[in-house]
């Protein structure tokens, strides 16, 4: 939540990064799920199914054992779904390892239990169960991670949140899911072209004061503009006939390759789940 | 504050998903109840604004940027309801799509900062900004203490998460099977950072906002949200018994099951009484749970002194007039729940001015 930077990289900058960011991760991940891969292939509904009891067996094993061979199956899942894993080392490993390194680190000295070694010039003392603890967390998140990022960057948005309902997602919750992914785009450039505006009319810096008083205003705008916003689409809305019904088209078609695979999930799932307990 | 996967353990995240779906049914119900049509478009472009606005670098003193959650903001704006709602939609997004934060623990991630962040956020602002002209600074400054708050609790409910993890998941050799830190060390972490960097962020995003507001789009802060007002003028809101009825009668189950408590062995850790010390029993309980930390060999004094202030009408949940204990357990629910109840109505009439309170007039 906290960000130090350079002093060369002012809020302005550093907010536009992040809308770029973001724009860029959305069109990278329609990239992949375009591809011709296994999870590409995979009904979006099955997949749900398939992916989610492996993410809460990678929280539930007690066996570091257990969430390495999940780990490498997300691996193998990723490599046959043409997934770089470049991609996801950079996108996934890295950001959580940095995150939950710093997190875990501590434990190695604060966790009591039996001394494996101690640093030589402070003293302090890792132990046995420090280690696994941090290893725990670290294989945790990772797995986990890797799951959740393989089955959105292998699925088309739209066909994620109809695939909701198999988990009885209320439809009308999935249609909102779906206009907020839409309406943040929109949003993000409005900010975009706002803070770029900005940008283009600064001469020299602008210092601490005038740049909380720049992006709190941003805000206010964006606020505004999404009251407003909401009250012409409603307009659009009732002016095309909608009266409070709403409806998605389901085009989803099983084959037995969905079912097999499917089947491959849950026994893996079901070793995982027997081994790891 | 986003907590990831495998940090909590699935029974922590299962708890809290089942404290969060009350909530969410009921804002969905009152929302939906208050806006009709207009549910869909407004609840839509309201999350891919709490969505966009997570991403705002704000400077903070000291050369820092921080990024607010916006919880401050939304919910002075939209209300508590509509904001929980709102912020909990952009929370999924970031979880689905950008993977920040997990799937398991995302009922916990809106807990924190969706649901009790937009009712922390939405009671401050109410109660400092009290009856001033929507022009007050009084109302910037309750603006800002709101999401300052807000963020604040939002910070102390994932540490509290986060603490108990270590006392009640290990492996066999005493290893923490999830997030490490006990709570002496989880609080003072995750509050330093909010208490300062991360609370300053959402104190000056919220009370900019509103600033903003004042002096561009007044309507939006007035006593009842602008987009809900009109159509609740449509629509008016159907208050009283039939529109609490479900909530009631949950209520009522979860007294009656109350009981189950009674099935849990051994004591809640750190709810030991001055005598467990010297029960031998207890004190294998109290080892056994506190990572073969032996407790004092003597009851210690300040315990001993301070456990006699105070003497509780209902001890162990079992009124000294009940013989049977399942009885006594529904009986200190139904007790709990109408002090709770009593307080909230006290609560309700003080903040009225001593005036009945009117469903139709209470805010969104």
């Amino acid at each position: 939540m906290i960000r130090t930077r350079g002093k060369s990289r002012g809020a302005v900058e550093c907010t536009l990064a992040s809308f770029v960011d973001a724009i860029e991760h959305a069109f990278y991940a329609e990239q992949i799920a375009k591809e011709n891969g296994l999870l590409q292939k995979l009904d979006p509904r099955l997949k749900i199914l398939a992916i989610l009891p492996l993410i809460v067996i990678a929280a539930l094993a007690r066996r570091l054992s257990v969430i390495a061979a999940l780990f490498v199956f997300a691996l193998v899942l990723a490599m046959l779904s043409k997934v770089p894993l470049s991609t996801l080392a950079k996108r996934v490993w890295l950001g959580v390892l940095a995150f939950t390194g710093i997190i875990s680190f501590p434990a190695l000295f604060l966790t009591p239990g039996r001394v494996v070694f101690s640093l030589p010039l402070v003293g302090w003392i890792v132990t046995e169960q420090g280690l696994r603890a941090a290893a725990y967390l670290i294989l945790r998140a990772e797995t986990a991670a890797t799951f959740s990022v393989l089955f959105v960057l292998c699925t088309p948005w739209n066909k994620v949140l109809k695939a909701l309902r198999v988990l009885r997602v209320p439809l009308v919750l999935v249609v909102i899911l779906g206009m907020t992914y839409r309406y943040i785009f929109l949003l993000l450039r409005n900010a975009h072209d706002m803070f770029t505006s900005r940008r283009s009319r600064m001469v020299g810096r602008l210092d601490g004061r005038q740049q909380r008083r720049a992006a709190t205003a941003s805000a206010g705008v964006l606020m505004s503009k999404t009251m407003q916003l909401s009250a012409d689409v409603y307009l659009a809305m009732r002016s095309r006939g909608f009266q409070g019904e709403v409806y998605v088209l389901d085009d989803f078609r099983t084959a037995w390759f969905d079912w097999a695979i499917l089947g491959l999930f849950t026994m893996v799932a079901a070793a995982a789940l027997w081994w790891g307990r | 504050m986003h907590i990831p996967d495998g940090y909590l353990s699935p029974s922590t995240c299962a708890v809290l998903y089942g404290i969060a779906i009350p909530f969410w049914y009921g804002a969905f119900a009152r929302v939906k109840r208050l806006l009709n049509t207009r549910l869909v478009p407004l609840l839509a472009v309201a999350s891919a604004f709490c969505f966009v606005i997570m991403m705002f670098n704000v400077p903070l003193p000291g050369g820092t940027t921080g990024h607010a959650v916006g919880v401050g903001a939304a919910a002075v704006v939209l209300g508590p309801w509509a904001s929980m709602l709102s912020v909990s939609i952009a929370l999924l997004i970031q979880a689905i799509f950008f993977g920040d934060g997990g799937i398991t623990t995302f009922g916990a991630n809106c807990f924190n900062m969706a649901i009790a962040g937009s009712l922390v956020a939405h009671f401050v602002y109410r109660a400092i900004a009290g009856r001033s002209a929507i022009p007050s600074s009084r109302r910037v400054a309750a603006a800002a203490l709101a999401g300052y708050a807000a963020i604040n609790v939002s910070a102390l409910l994932t540490a509290c998460e986060l603490g108990i993890q270590p006392l009640f998941f290990k492996d066999a050799s005493g290893t923490p099977l999830y997030a490490p830190y006990a709570l002496h060390i989880a609080i003072p972490a995750m509050m330093l950072g909010h208490l300062t960097f991360a609370g300053m962020a959402e104190l000056f995003v919220s009370g900019g906002v509103v600033a903003y507001l004042q002096k561009t789009n007044p309507a939006l802060l007035g006593e009842r949200p602008s987009v809900t007002s009109e159509a609740q003028a449509h629509f008016p809101a159907g208050g009283g018994w039939k529109a609490t009825r479900p909530l009631w009668i949950r209520v009522a189950l979860l007294m009656l099951l109350t009981p189950i408590g009674i099935l849990a062995a051994g004591t809640a850790w750190g709810e030991w009484g001055a005598r467990d010390f010297s029960d031998p029993q207890m004190r294998q309980q109290i080892t056994a749970a506190s990572g073969n930390l032996a407790p004092p060999s003597a009851q210690p004094e300040g315990l001993a002194r301070l456990s006699s202030l105070w003497a509780a009408p209902f001890p162990q949940y079992a009124p000294p007039f009940v013989r049977h204990p399942a009885f006594g357990y529904v009986m200190s629910a139904m007790f709990g729940t109408g002090l709770i109840l009593g307080a909230f109505l006290l609560l309700a009439w003080i903040t009225a001015g001593g005036r009945p309170s009117d469903a139709s007039q209470a805010s969104p």
